[in-house]
């Protein structure tokens, strides 16, 4: 019995630091985002203007919200249909165990590093209609006619903003699946070879298949990594033009910093938050579920 | 047959490094295209194409960045992303020794509170951090980032830190503790300098995600000599919109402390970036 309670005492202790400094910063915002979504308040002046579910209605109603819920819809399934394949396609090159590859793989890593600031005015320029490398070299090429105001215009921002963040993130998918690449017994697929199986049957029926953790693990990663985005898009277009980039986390900022609507912001970061919870649990059940079946 | 093998092999190879050497020339080419622009005088630059060498090499582009109080934003990154990091291999590994090598009830759970932390979107805790900062009277100050950045960083490196120690065999600790020994020399005297393989990994992905943060700055701080290098760029952005090489040599600049890192531990960086972005 005393043990048991000296361990209880030592474990509280041990963990209490972390466990102060994570609930005070991480776990107390959560339940106050609920409190403040209930108020309209500037964030300055007492919060006494109750307004009970009312900045929830408004929400439901803005367009610009749903506009930014969309956004945020199209980069998950933009990030899973373009990352995966490529970091996918990435991944078995810098596995086929060529002389060099391994410097490419440190190469493809780099956008990693840099800080998603740095990232977006560097693809500002890029994308910059008149000096921007894009464009100069599509005139170079006597493609005049497809040197557009990337960021400028409603209809291209995200497509463009998209093109970036996959720059940077392809990279991490091609080292998780080289990393379960390099676990792949090669004897396996020399066997195929032997067998008189092509390089693409060969890496439909045997390479895939054995894939399919790294491919569960790399889809939950990129789903949940979707909701995660702020900063190249802030940086990039500010949401703009016209909303045609905003993501909730945009909005969010904008409503709470910029207008200073500090309640109307906090019902959305609500949202976020009920929405990112949804979408955990439901990879994990999906993660779950097809762990069962590759188990069978 | 033997020829087609090789022929085939051949083509197979040429295809690879045909694939491998376009993907190059994308994920490199921006960045040379900063750092050969950077290098550029605004006439040059504005009368000129991008794709071309300076007609000039103006390295005096980097000791004019260097002028603008560039010295000041390292530092500012510095002193924040050190202070978060001590206290987060501080607490992240007290916590983690708490978690793996001691039972007692509602363990599971503290772990799973860490833990579920990882998926959580920061931004939806920005309005009461803000609050809460200028409640506590440190609003726009290099003290009002240490908070956030240990808090949002302690749930990988717990989880790292835990998953390392919870595998090291029992037998470590018990002769020590047949000696008399207190836990917390069990902790500092042993299980900490076991643990360095995973303490490394963690100082690593922590030191890049925070070198990088610029959410927090951008609420929390408001007066020029506090901020950071991420929020100092941004801001760079408007005094430079007539000046684009000196944008570009301050992104190649505030860029550079990290590739030196990379180019260092490399393996050991991506490891660590995968094992923080995959956490399980």
């Amino acid at each position: 019995m005393t043990t048991r309670t000296s361990n209880m005492a030592a474990g509280f202790a041990f963990v209490a630091p972390a466990l102060l400094i994570y609930l005070f910063y991480f776990m107390l915002p959560i339940p106050l985002s609920a409190l403040y979504s209930l108020f309209k308040w500037d964030g300055i002046s007492p919060m006494t203007n109750f307004r009970g579910l009312n900045n929830y209605i408004r929400l439901f109603g803005d367009s610009v919200f749903w506009i930014s819920f969309f956004n945020n819809v199209k980069l998950v399934i933009l990030s899973l249909v373009i990352q995966l394949p490529m970091g996918l396609l990435l991944g078995l090159l810098v596995s086929s165990r060529l002389r060099g590859l391994g410097a490419y793989k440190l190469l493809f890593f780099v956008p990693m590093t840099i800080s998603a600031v740095a990232i977006g005015i560097t693809w500002k320029f890029i994308y910059e209609p008149n000096f921007g490398l894009l464009n100069t070299l599509l005139i170079k090429i006597g493609l005049e006619n497809l040197a557009l105001g990337w960021l400028g215009e409603p209809g291209l921002a995200m497509g463009a903003v998209i093109a970036t963040i996959s720059w940077q993130y392809i990279p991490l998918y091609m080292v998780i699946f080289a990393a379960a690449l390099s676990g792949i017994p090669r004897e396996l697929t020399e066997a195929a070879y032997i067998d008189g199986a092509s390089g693409l049957q060969t890496f439909l029926h045997v390479t895939l298949p054995l894939l399919r953790g790294s491919i569960r693990t790399a889809s939950i990663l990129s789903i949940t990594g979707s909701l995660k985005y702020f900063a190249l898009i802030f940086v990039m277009t500010e949401g703009g033009p016209n909303y045609a980039s905003e993501l909730m986390a945009t909005y969010m900022y904008k409503q709470a910093f910029t207008t200073f609507r500090m309640g109307y912001g906090s019902a959305i970061a609500v949202i976020m938050f009920v929405l990112s919870f949804w979408v955990t649990i439901l990879a994990l059940r999906i993660g779950k579920q097809s762990e069962g079946l590759s188990g069978t | 047959m033997e020829p087609d093998f090789r022929r085939a092999s051949l083509i197979r190879k040429g295809i690879i490094y045909l694939l491998a050497t376009i993907w190059l020339i994308i994920t490199i080419y921006p960045i040379i295209f900063l750092i050969q622009n950077s290098l550029k005088s605004n006439m040059d630059f504005f009368s000129g194409d991008p794709w071309d060498f300076p007609a000039v090499w103006m390295f005096e582009n980097y000791t004019a960045v260097l002028e603008q109080d560039f010295f000041r934003y390292t530092a500012n990154s510095f002193i924040t992303v050190g202070v978060s990091l001590i206290i987060l291999v501080l607490a992240g590994s007290l916590a983690a020794f708490g978690l793996s090598r001691i039972r007692f009830r509602f363990r599971n759970l503290l772990y799973l509170l860490f833990v579920g932390g990882l998926t959580i979107p920061i931004h939806i805790t920005l309005i009461p951090v803000y609050n809460l900062t200028r409640i506590m009277g440190i609003y726009d100050s290099l003290g009002a980032l240490i908070g956030p950045y240990v808090a949002f960083n302690l749930p990988v490196t717990v989880f790292i830190l835990t998953s390392f120690m919870s595998e090291l065999p029992r037998s470590l600790e018990e002769a020590a503790y047949m000696d008399g020994a207190k836990r917390l020399q069990v902790y500092w005297n042993i299980m900490l300098p076991i643990s360095r393989p995973a303490v490394t990994a963690v100082i690593i992905l922590d030191a890049v995600v925070l070198w990088n943060e610029f959410i927090f700055p951008l609420v929390l701080i408001n007066s020029e000599k506090y901020r950071p290098l991420t929020l100092a760029l941004w801001n760079f952005q408007g005094e430079f919109t007539a000046k684009i090489p000196l944008m570009m040599a301050s992104l190649v600049l505030a860029s550079l402390p990290l590739f030196l890192i990379y180019a260092i531990a490399r393996e050991r960086l991506i490891e660590g970036m995968v094992v923080g972005a995959v956490k399980g």
